[in-house]
């Protein structure tokens, strides 16, 4: 029987020299991108073959047909010899992460830098490259972040101060999160666009609904968060319902509404790349809508890595934010 | 106008009722807890009417509750298809096999200590993520059926999952290990006893998360291309037709279904881990 | 880590009949901090003979419940040695040879009362049957019965710590270490426990270990008085209890009772004065 061994002993009967022995995060990084670069030979394997017989190589078995019906990995271990190729086709099922730097690289700082609608040429930026999409999709997120979060603390603070709100608004909010927004985000769009609404709003429109709920639950609680001692002080100073908001419920309330804010921004991207899908009008989801459109897997990874550097970004702002208010408001050392 | 009139009498009405029963002697009974919401919903669903009819709003922009009803009665079998192709096959097979694959990862990932600390905050990395981006490529790599809506609802649901799993499973406290420890306990049996049942109130939180990531990712995934039925497809071709009727109702139906299955995940939840201080409400 | 070897420098600890339960030879630990070194123990020698209640007593930081934790194997002595049962720590704790009870209850909330005095007896593998009967024995032993099926939270937490004994007395070891089982209770329930503890220890003839903060309460429970004192923590003095085995709550009035009290406060000033 192995018996449960304590997570100190755990961590240091590691067999790796310790030269060898990579930070946590670093090596599954890198298994990832190892396991990506194998998985793209697999993915690609059927095109690849069709490319290399076109190009005279011998592949078994010579027919495309019979080798549509097998397996991937049959097929990779058939053809060893005429697998080169696998990681530079032209259009992968999989692409090469290399691939998706070069595309990266090509459709922001190339286009910009040297294409004929880039900002050097043209003095705006290139509606073909994905810092001009980035931006498009930022200041949805923005605006309907501003719109989500104020709502959101606006309610709380509602909530909290009456009864009759929490009861009758508290269980619908969390009602219409269980709701998949973005069944409803094709319909605010068309129809705000029929009356003459378009662009900007109806994006940040679905943004603003996704990112409300975490800022209400988390402001509720913080606006709650007082104890009782706290809050009877406040009743002996016999302060005004205004003033124990302000001085007391406020203040605690700002820990809680930081950690709503990290997941609210999160999420208000995400609704303006949906929002982006039904109107074509540039964003990071309509290029990954194009991408798919056209088959052009690299366009969209690479439109997936800059959402996901964003949200990287967003959140990672935010934070720097949470520390720094919460540094002078003296609860961070 | 004097609908609207209305509307704005039936709101006094029904707000005024909602404050006498919120502030009244029966407050913190269940069935005042249930009628208050209930008031509120319907009060909003008959303005909703009252208005749109008094001002005759286009029904392209906004149809009343009873032109949706009608229109709902009306497609029953369409809408009930849409509902097995997106809800069941899409979201639900999705959801369970998703859900499933992170609870053992975190299960594996929590052996080893440089897993965890190497997989954690990348788990968290990627949960903050819009891999809803992911549907346009699994959609082109498993096809337009309900595999593909399935991966995309695997993809979105397996992080969240996977973090709050690993952290509940680290939610015991140096007592309750030690304790195992003087009965030398083995590793199935502390998993099962103590490990297991303190992550409870975690994995739920993250099953509760991830069934509404569950439908978003399904219907998202439609968007992307799908066969001639699902609730993401009869959205948007009943947009293209002007059919607002059908597609109110297209959301009416994700909308139960999104309710009725967190509800289910909370109902479980309340269940297995009653003992849990959030659900205990005092003595 | 104590490896094999160091039993078998103490080979009369499997052959003599009134061989000690408990021998600890020089025992050190210092735990590596990020301050720098702490001595936890420093030379501590000590025997525990079998059927003894062993109290230790000492100002917080002296390392009594590191001592404790030395001898349930839950921390590892960096020096000296420390046999138990006459095997090493870990050996005794994966025999099962005594049951441990923690400062807080620490219940299991998902579990019913009964049900969490049985768990040790699920992990150990005891039928349903002997299980059931166990717990019910155990149960009537700290008078509990007819709160097996309540929830740790619904009880208070004397009737918490009551069950946590329970749960250390349901399996069979005849060793039973306590770490300020009552330190957290009011005085009136923790004479009452202390009442309750010393019959039980008549009947069932174990050997405890027990830490406490409380002069009083180490008097009146103990056969052996262990006086500890801090940086480093070390035994100062061991005080065998010339007190009758049969205590009532007011032999704390008599003269005996008082006179030991004092002799254990001048050993704890002057474990301070050093
Ligand atoms: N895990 C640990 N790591 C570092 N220092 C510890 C640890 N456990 C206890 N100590 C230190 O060892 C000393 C003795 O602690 P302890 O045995 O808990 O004292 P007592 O139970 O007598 O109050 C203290 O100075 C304490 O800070
Ligand atoms: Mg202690």
């Amino acid at each position: 029987m192995a018996e449960a061994s304590d997570p100190g002993t755990r961590a240091s009967a590691g067999g790796w020299p310790r030269w060898l022995r990579l930070p946590p995060v670093l090596g599954m990084v890198l298994a990832l991108m190892a396991i990506w670069y194998v998985a793209v030979v697999p993915m690609n394997v059927k095109e690849v073959l069709t490319a290399a017989e076109r190009a005279g190589v011998e592949v078994s078995p010579p027919s495309a047909v019979d080798r549509r019906d097998m397996g991937n990995w049959a097929l990779v271990f058939r053809n060893t010899h005429a697998l080169g190729n696998s990681w530079s086709s032209d259009r992968p099922k999989l692409p090469a992460p290399h691939q998706v730097l070069v595309e990266l690289y090509d459709s922001t700082i190339d286009e910009e830098l040297n294409g004929r609608r880039g900002i050097v040429r043209s003095g705006t930026l290139s509606n073909r490259s994905l810092v001009y999409h980035a931006l498009v999709t930022l200041n949805a997120t923005f605006l309907g972040f501003l719109i989500g979060a104020l709502l959101g603390a606006g309610l709380a603070v509602g909530i909290v101060h009456s009864r009759v709100m929490d009861m009758s608004v508290m269980p619908w909010a969390i009602v219409s999160q269980t709701i998949p927004i973005v069944a409803l985000a094709p319909m605010i769009i068309v129809v705000l666009y029929s009356i003459g609404v378009q662009g900007l709003i109806p994006k940040a429109v679905i943004s603003a609904y996704l990112s409300f709920f975490p800022v209400v639950v988390g402001m509720v609680k913080g606006l709650r968060s007082p104890d009782a001692m706290q809050m009877d002080l406040m009743r002996t100073y016999s302060a005004s319902t205004a003033s124990v908001l302000t001085k007391l419920r406020l203040p605690s309330s700002i820990p809680y509404l930081f950690a709503s804010l990290k997941i609210a921004i999160a999420a208000s991207l995400v609704g303006a790349i949906v929002g982006e899908l039904p109107v074509q009008k540039g964003g990071l989801g309509a290029r990954m809508l194009a991408g798919s459109y056209y088959g052009q897997t690299a366009q969209i990874w690479a439109a997936l890595l800059v959402a996901a550097t964003l949200a990287a970004l967003l959140v990672y702002a935010i934070a720097a934010l949470e520390r720094r208010t919460l540094r002078r408001m003296g609860m961070m050392p | 106008m004097t609908l609207v009139i209305f509307a704005v009498l039936l709101w006094v009405l029904g707000f005024g009722l909602n404050v006498m029963l919120a502030n009244g002697p029966a407050r913190d009974t269940g069935a005042v807890r249930l009628a208050v919401p209930l008031i509120f919903g319907l009060t909003i669903l008959g303005m909703w009417e009252l208005i749109v009819r008094g001002m005759q709003v286009s029904t392209v922009i906004l149809p009343p509750p009873s032109l949706i009803a009608a229109s709902f009665a009306e497609n029953l079998s369409t809408l009930w298809g849409d509902f097995v192709q997106t809800i069941l096959k899409g979201a639900l097979s999705g959801y369970i096999f998703g859900c499933g694959a992170a609870f053992l990862t975190a299960l594996l990932v929590d052996r080893s200590d440089y897993l965890r600390r190497g997989l954690l905050p990348l788990g968290n990395f990627m949960a903050a993520l819009p891999i809803v981006g992911t549907a346009p490529i699994l959609v082109m790599w498993f096809g337009f059926g309900w595999q593909s809506k399935a991966a995309v609802v695997v993809l979105m649901v397996y992080f969240p999952m996977l973090v709050n799993t690993v952290a509940g499973l680290s939610e015991t406290t140096a007592m309750q290990r030690d304790l195992m420890r003087t009965y030398a306990a083995t590793w199935g049996q502390t998993l099962w006893t103590l490990r297991l049942p303190a992550a409870l109130p975690f994995v739920f939180n993250g099953l509760k998360i991830c069934s509404t990531l569950a439908l978003i990712g399904a219907i998202v995934a439609e968007f992307f291309g799908s066969p001639t039925l699902g609730l993401g497809f009869r959205i948007s071709t009943s947009i293209g037709q002007l059919d607002l009727g059908m597609v109110w109702s297209a959301i009416l139906v994700s909308a139960l279904s999104g309710t009725a299955f967190y509800g289910l995940v909370a109902l479980a939840e309340r269940r297995m881990t009653f003992w849990h201080a959030s659900h205990r409400g005092g003595r | 880590m104590l490896s094999d070897e160091e039993i078998t420098n103490w080979p009369e600890a499997e052959t003599a009949t009134a061989a000690p339960v408990i021998r600890a030879d020089h025992l050190d630990l210092t735990f590596q901090t990020n301050d720098g070194p702490v001595h936890a123990l420093k030379d501590v020698s000590l025997d525990i003979a079998k059927g003894s209640f062993v109290s230790f007593i000492g100002p917080s930081g002296c390392g009594k419940t590191t001592f404790l934790r030395c001898i349930a194997a839950l921390e590892h002595p960096t020096g000296g040695s420390l046999t138990v049962n006459g095997m090493t720590p870990d050996e005794a704790r994966r025999a099962r040879a005594y049951g441990y009870v923690f400062q807080a209850a620490g219940l299991y909330p998902w579990r019913t009362i009964g049900r969490n005095i049985a768990l040790p007896l699920e992990i150990m593998g005891y039928s349903r049957a002997e299980q059931a009967e166990r717990v019910a024995r155990v149960l009537e032993l700290v008078e509990l019965s007819g709160f097996e099926k309540k929830f740790p939270w619904q009880l208070s937490g004397g009737m918490q710590q009551r069950a946590s004994i329970a749960r250390a007395l349901a399996f069979d070891a005849d060793i039973l270490l306590m770490d300020e089982p009552f330190g957290a209770l009011d005085e009136i329930v923790r004479d009452r426990l202390n009442e309750e503890l010393l019959k039980l220890w008549d009947k069932t003839e174990k050997t405890i270990g027990f830490v406490t903060h409380s002069i009083p309460e180490a008097v009146y429970l103990s056969t052996h008085i262990v006086v500890m004192s801090p940086r480093p923590g070390r035994i100062t003095d061991v005080i065998e209890s010339p007190l009758p085995k049969e205590r009532p709550l007011d032999i704390r009035d008599t003269p005996e009772f008082i006179e030991i009290a004092h002799r254990v406060r001048e050993g704890l000033r002057a474990g301070y004065e050093e």
